[in-house]
């Protein structure tokens, strides 16, 4: 017998279950309980940054959008910099932006959205930049363990082009289901998005 | 009937942890071991059907975007965040059993996690959500509002006192009811780290019959999810413990400094 390793297990995962509003976003749950709340607006008046909202929904494999579905992003500031002290990059870092955020989806159109601003370019630890992207994680009812995806913009075709996460997909068409898609209306600019959690135009979910 | 028996008694370091340096390496988490998890697409969970993705998921080394992730402080909590007994009372104490529920998020090299954002929520003792969406015929329970969120200390410890939610009946089959449990969600130090779970509690007859549980394929996986009665813990003439610790995926360091961030 070699050596115990004695690593611990992670703990199992669980849905999340059709009232997670409850716990992370009691207001949606319909009562008013914390002093501070999280929610789906990133910015202050004092983040620096364009001004972005992303607006979607989450398609089961009937096409019928999730109306009990709660999405996390997590994303770089304007310089291309996390909030987190594991970044070392050389951006400057923004007091004014945390970089997180979280939604419910509409009760009954099941339209997902978030204030945030457009995050820039990272660099990988190859030295290679990444095109700016944000990280979503999904949990609902009927999703055992959370899924993790991306999006990435539609005004950034070459830095897409030359993205090593968007190249690692083998079908350039699997790629699209990762653009978010950029339009003005009333003067903001919105980045429209569709997670598909089945079927032919099914969304890339990475194992991070 | 072990799948009642308690997390503590399967792995003693559960709770007495001997924690070790974590190895060298790029800063990426350890390969999630999906084998422990319950799978997407589970049927006997009929909700899972047609929210599981069917395609592979596409293995992604851990980058700058996976390492980090949201950092949370005391000043995004209130003082009775973690007391569900109080933070929502109006004119007296929610009705049910009193209990403490305690513990420690730990990484898988038995390092605890500190200062990580833990939230919580539950039925009511009836069984009963406080959501517009949940029509169950137990009433509401005017003092209780079924949430609240702690920050792990520097040891990863965390603790909160509620009451013992009740089991309720749900839609899979005819006649499904879920066990009493407690839903966690679990942030860690990266965004790669991010967890939603759910704690039961030991001796309850409706685990091994749960659909949702059952999932789990793992059955010690799923006996980590049940929580001991800690007697210890508890508080004389006033309330029950529970524990329950937490694993996140552990992380190795990176060759630029012997500590990750936020470890």
């Amino acid at each position: 017998m070699p050596q115990p390793l004695n690593y611990l297990k992670e703990t199992a995962s669980q849905t999340a279950g059709p009232y997670v509003h409850i716990g992370l976003i009691p207001a949606m749950a319909g009562f008013d309980i914390f002093e501070r709340n999280f929610s789906n607006v990133l910015v202050t008046p004092n983040t620096k940054g364009e001004r972005i909202t992303l607006e979607g929904k989450v398609l089961d494999g009937t096409g019928t959008p999730l109306r009990d579905v709660l999405l996390e992003i997590w994303q770089a500031n304007a310089a291309g910099r996390y909030n987190h002290p594991a970044d070392r990059s050389a951006g400057a870092l923004d007091e004014d932006f945390r970089g997180w955020g979280r939604a419910g989806s509409d009760f009954d159109s099941g339209l997902v959205t978030f204030e945030t601003i457009k995050p820039g370019a990272i660099t990988d630890k190859a030295g290679r930049k990444c095109a700016p992207h944000i990280n979503v994680w999904i949990v609902a009812r009927g999703i055992n363990i959370g899924l993790n995806t991306r999006l990435y913009f539609s005004d950034e075709e070459a830095a897409n082009a030359a993205d090593p996460v968007l190249n690692l997909i083998e079908q350039p068409v699997r790629r699209k289901t990762l653009i978010a898609t950029r339009s003005e209306r009333a003067g903001k600019v919105v980045y429209a998005f569709t997670i598909n959690l089945q079927g032919p135009e099914e969304t890339v979910f990475f194992d991070v | 009937m072990n799948a009642q028996a308690p997390a503590a008694l399967r792995d003693p370091r559960l709770n007495s942890p001997e924690p070790f340096t974590p190895p060298l390496g790029d800063g990426g988490f350890f390969q999630r071991d999906r084998s422990i998890h319950p799978p997407a697409h589970a049927p006997g969970y009929k909700s899972s059907v047609l929210r599981s993705p069917r395609q592979s998921l596409l293995s992604l080394e851990n980058s700058v975007s996976e390492i980090t992730g949201p950092v949370f402080g005391h000043n995004d909590l209130g003082p009775l965040d973690n007391d569900l007994i109080r933070n929502y009372a109006k004119d007296g104490d929610p009705i049910g059993e009193r209990i403490i529920v305690h513990g420690r998020v730990l990484d898988e090299t038995g390092r605890g996690v500190p200062n990580t954002l833990v939230e919580f929520w539950q039925a009511n003792a009836g069984g009963r959500y406080r959501h517009k969406k949940d029509t169950y015929l137990a009433p509401i329970d005017p003092n209780f509002g079924g949430c609240g969120r702690a920050l792990t200390d520097e040891t990863g410890y965390y603790y909160f006192r509620t009451v013992k939610p009740g089991p309720y009946p749900w839609r899979n089959y005819v006649n499904s009811w879920r066990p009493a449990h407690i839903h966690f969600s679990v942030f860690g130090s990266g965004f790669a780290q991010r967890l939603i779970t759910q704690m039961y509690f030991e001796g309850d007859p409706l685990i091994p019959i749960c659909p949702i549980l059952t999932t789990i394929p793992d059955k010690d996986a799923l006996d980590r999810l049940v929580a001991p009665l800690d007697l210890n813990a508890s508080s004389p003439f006033d309330s029950l413990a529970y524990r329950f610790d937490i694993v996140l995926r552990g992380q190795r360091s990176t060759y630029f400094e012997n500590r990750t961030a936020g470890n």
